[in-house]
Order: structure tokens, then C-alpha cells, then sequence
């Protein structure tokens, strides 16, 4: 059994996050069947699934980049987006491309740009930065809106091993300064269980798994059902469990 | 590039400066055509070259220094630009505008895509007695000519250059609350620049190629008659005189492009300048 350690999280909240029943259809290919899920308001939540599950879909959505083609998709006005590449318009610094879509307010990209620790470059261009430092511009740009649903699609999985676990970090601070609910769609068991306080695991276009992760902040791989859970969302993911730690973890971050 | 001067010795730092400004300037890539010059001039007076086939460079300055105390250059240079000035940017405008239009709308594309190719597979400089039969021998056919010639690369590079705009950036852009014509002036448009500029330096030369050959074609006026005109007499050095006058024109618009791509492409400079 997973060890509940309680943290509380207002669940009876009116949640920021409301679907109903999405299906979404790309030819003959049903990519949602019947989708429903709440997100509380301040939620971390991780979306898992193999490629092709339809998580991006669901995050498409919920982005307002695509309609379902039935069903009710309720998400808040104020919502960013960082997307597994960082998709800055390289033809504007990097203080325009955090006030993207709102008033050109340098103050306010200045102040959004330090908390990612990236203040110095905001007369830069794009170009001339490391792929760690795009992503977190990124960040920068979708939080500085002050979202309530911050839609994370695989923001890590392009960068090196040490600049993703940094990142992770600065999520985790930023979530926890800001208090946005996040959706983080990843393949990754051991991201999704070191960072999110639930745990979606979507196959064939459903929502397969919904579990709550309640471990103690910081998180260690160490703690006491940790690797009770990390194995049973892998089994869901449809990944052997068994044989040695080594292969395990690299199965655990294959898509 | 503080790491590439921190890696040289001192003192070579201020050579780097010293070599930089005059390859901004455009001094060192002068170098050789004067040295060419030279050898031109050298190899004239020394009576190597026939005066009739290529009179040496200062025979030519001297003719151009004739034509312009008695006033013909500068009245035949005059009709020339103003005929350049009005039909190149029409001609930019239209092809920029269409392909605006055909890049952005799916609609568009069926209306002009198909008309346009094929009219730009003529080479429109047969057209030009056609043009001289439509628009009357004077001015107008001239500048119709010269429009035309600028239409077509101005269109074919702005369309290749919103095809080229990455979709993606487009998306994040509407995740982020971008609309409409916000998409136009925040991505499309900044991402197709440099194709456009390229189309506006092609159709610049497209427009002098149309401008040299109405003027040689129809009668009287601008520089394409003080050629045909020189022609008749045997007079090569007013010939070569008038190519050279075309040449600097050409090297004068090309120099402003540069100029609007320092500006206006600054995001893709590879090393501060």
C-alpha cells in the first residue's frame, strides 16, 4: 500500500480546471474518448503517457489551441503555456517575448525575467541563449500573466540531465511562490513523482489512473513508497517493473 | 567576443578595431576594382587596347565630364531615376501585397497564385514593344515595364518567406492571447523579412534590367538613348560611361539593402559589429 502522508489541498474547492466529456477526433482516430477531469485551484498535477496517448491533445485543449469536438472544456482566462521547445519569436528581445500579447511593460518583464534568474539578458536576443535559459524566459512568459493554470507540455525533455533537474527546481519554487495550478504533461514517472501532488495517467485517449502523490516536500526517491508508486505507474505505462535498478531507470524516462 | 579577445595578445585587440571599420566602410572590398582601374588605365595609354573597343577609364571621365556641362547627362540621368523611383516601388508594393495575401489565405492562392506564375514565366522583356503598343511610347509604357519587372521576385520571395515561418510560433503566439493581425506584425511578417529583402533586391535588378531595355528599345530620352545614341556615333567611351552610371545605381540600391538588413535583421547578426 502507498504510505498517505496528508498535506492538505483544498479538493472541495471550486476547481480551475473542469472537463466534461471532451472527445476529440483527428480522422478515424478517436485521440480523447470521453474525458473528464477537475483541477483544485494551486494543483500540481502530472499528466503521464506514452507518445501518441492523446496528453497533448488533452493540453492542446486546454490551452484553447484546439476545440474538442464534443463535450465542455472549463479552464480559467489567465493561463500560460511553456511548450517542450521554448518558442521564442527570435526577431524580439527577450523582455518583448515575455510581454508576448500584453503591453509592452519592460518593469514588469524586468521583474518576471529576475525570478528566473535571467534579469542581465532581458536586451538580448533569443538567439544568443543557452537552451536552459530560453526555457526559462519561457517560464518567465507564462507566469508573468499570473496564471491560474500553468500548462507545462514536457518542458524538460529536450534539456541536459543537470539543467532539468535546476529547472525542476525553479517550477517547483516559482509554483510554490505563485500558487498557480499546474498541469504537467511529461513521460517521465520519476518527474511526475518528485513534483506533482496527483498523478494522471492517460492510455488510449482515457484517463486511466488518477492518484494522489502525498509525500513530503522536499522529495527524495528514498522516502517510503516512493518506489511502491514509481512501479505501479510504470506497470500502467505498460513498462516491466522487474530486473535491476539500472534498467529500470532508464525505462522509466523512455517514451 | 570578449572570450575571442581575451584569448589574444595585447595590443591586437585595437588592430581588430582598426581592421573592422574600413571592411564596415566598405574601403577594403574597393581594393581590387581599383586596382583593376589601374591596370585598365595603364594598359590603355600604353596603346595595348584599341581606343574604339575600350577606352581607358580617364577617356571616359573626360567624355562624362563633356556630357555634363552641356547638360545631357544629368537630364538623361534625371528621366532614368524618376522612371526607376516610380515604377520600382509600385511594382515592389503590388508583389509584396499579393504575396501577403497568398501567403496568409488559401483563398488568395487559388484567386492569384496559378495568373501570376504563369505571367512570370514570360520573359517580360519581350513584352516591352507590347508595352510601348499599350501604354503609349512615353513614359507610362516605361514605367509599366519597369513595374512589371519588379512585381514578380518581390512576390515569389514574400510568399516563400511566410510559407517559411514556423507554425509553431505562430500557436504559442495565439496560446498567448495573439489574434488576427497581431500575428501578422508580431510573426508572420518579422519571420518572412528576410526572404522579403532578398525579393526586394532581386526585383531591383529585374527593374534596372527592364529600365536599360526600354529606354534602348523606344526613342529619346534617359540614359538607354545617350547609349543608343553613342552607339551610332562609335562612341564607346559614352557607352562604357552610361553601363558605369547603370552599374552605380545598381550598387547604390544594393547598399541600401544592406543598410535596411543591418537594421531590420539585427536579431540574426551572429557576432556583435
Amino acid at each position: 500500500m502507498a504510505p498517505i502522508v496528508s498535506r492538505l489541498i483544498n479538493e472541495r474547492a471550486t476547481p480551475v480546471v473542469s472537463v466534461r466529456g471532451a472527445t476529440r477526433q483527428f480522422g478515424d482516430r478517436q485521440v480523447l474518448r470521453q474525458i473528464d477531469v477537475d483541477i483544485a485551484p494551486g494543483a500540481f498535477v502530472a499528466l503521464l503517457g506514452a507518445s501518441g496517448c492523446g496528453k497533448t491533445t488533452l493540453l492542446r485543449l486546454l490551452a484553447g489551441l484546439d476545440q474538442p469536438d464534443a463535450g465542455d472544456i472549463g479552464v480559467p482566462e489567465r493561463r500560460g503555456i511553456v511548450f517542450q521547445d521554448a518558442r521564442l519569436l527570435p526577431w524580439r528581445k527577450v523582455w518583448r517575448n515575455v510581454m508576448l500579447g500584453l503591453s509592452r511593460d519592460r518593469v514588469r518583464a524586468e521583474h518576471a525575467l529576475d525570478e528566473v534568474g535571467l534579469g542581465a539578458r532581458i536586451d538580448d536576443w533569443p538567439g544568443t541563449l543557452s537552451g536552459g535559459e530560453a526555457q526559462r524566459v519561457a517560464l518567465a512568459r507564462a507566469l508573468v500573466r499570473q496564471p491560474e493554470l500553468l500548462l507545462l507540455d514536457e518542458p524538460f525533455a529536450a534539456l541536459d540531465a543537470l539543467t532539468r533537474l535546476r529547472m525542476q527546481q525553479l517550477v517547483l519554487d516559482l509554483w510554490q511562490a505563485h500558487g498557480p495550478a499546474v498541469l504537467l504533461v511529461t513521460h517521465d514517472v520519476d518527474e511526475a513523482l518528485t513534483l506533482a501532488d496527483r498523478v494522471l495517467v492517460m492510455r488510449d485517449g482515457r484517463i486511466v489512473v488518477d492518484l494522489p502523490v502525498t509525500f513530503d516536500r522536499p522529495r527524495a526517491r528514498a522516502a517510503a513508497g516512493f518506489e511502491y508508486l514509481r512501479r505501479q505507474l510504470l506497470e500502467e505505462l505498460g513498462v516491466s517493473a522487474t530486473g535491476d535498478d539500472g534498467v529500470q531507470r532508464r525505462q522509466a524516462t523512455a517514451s | 567576443m570578449t572570450a575571442i579577445e581575451a584569448g589574444l595578445a595585447p595590443g591586437s585587440g585595437r588592430r581588430a578595431v582598426w581592421l573592422r571599420w574600413p571592411a564596415r566602410l566598405g574601403l577594403r572590398r574597393l581594393a581590387m576594382p581599383i586596382l583593376l582601374l589601374a591596370i585598365w588605365e595603364i594598359a590603355g595609354r600604353a596603346g595595348w587596347l584599341s581606343a574604339v573597343a575600350l577606352p581607358q577609364p580617364s577617356t571616359i571621365l573626360d567624355a562624362g565630364g563633356a556630357l555634363v556641362r552641356d547638360g545631357a547627362l544629368q537630364a538623361g540621368l534625371e528621366i532614368s531615376l524618376f522612371r526607376l523611383l516610380v515604377g520600382f516601388p509600385l511594382g515592389v508594393v503590388a508583389g509584396i501585397a499579393l504575396g501577403i495575401a497568398v501567403g496568409l489565405s488559401a483563398r488568395a492562392e487559388d484567386l492569384f497564385d496559378g495568373t501570376l506564375q504563369s505571367l512570370r514565366a514570360i520573359p517580360f522583356l519581350a513584352l516591352a514593344p507590347m508595352f510601348s503598343l499599350w501604354f503609349g511610347a512615353d513614359e507610362a509604357s516605361k514605367i509599366a515595364l519597369v513595374c512589371f519587372g519588379a512585381v514578380f521576385p518581390a512576390y515569389l520571395n514574400t510568399v516563400a518567406g511566410i510559407r517559411g515561418v514556423d507554425g509553431r510560433l505562430a500557436e504559442a503566439a495565439r496560446a498567448f492571447g495573439v489574434h488576427g493581425f497581431g500575428i501578422v506584425t508580431e510573426v508572420v511578417m518579422p519571420g518572412a523579412m528576410p526572404s522579403i529583402l532578398v525579393g526586394l533586391r532581386l526585383s531591383f535588378s529585374w527593374a534596372l534590367a527592364a529600365l536599360v531595355s526600354s529606354e534602348l528599345a523606344g526613342v529619346g530620352t534617359g540614359l538607354g538613348a545617350l547609349v543608343a545614341q553613342a552607339r551610332e556615333f562609335a562612341q564607346t567611351e559614352i557607352v562604357i560611361l552610361c553601363v558605369v552610371i547603370y552599374a552605380l545605381v545598381g550598387f547604390t540600391a544594393d547598399g541600401l539593402a544592406r543598410v535596411a538588413e543591418w537594421r531590420l535583421l539585427s536579431w540574426r547578426r551572429s557576432f556583435p559589429d
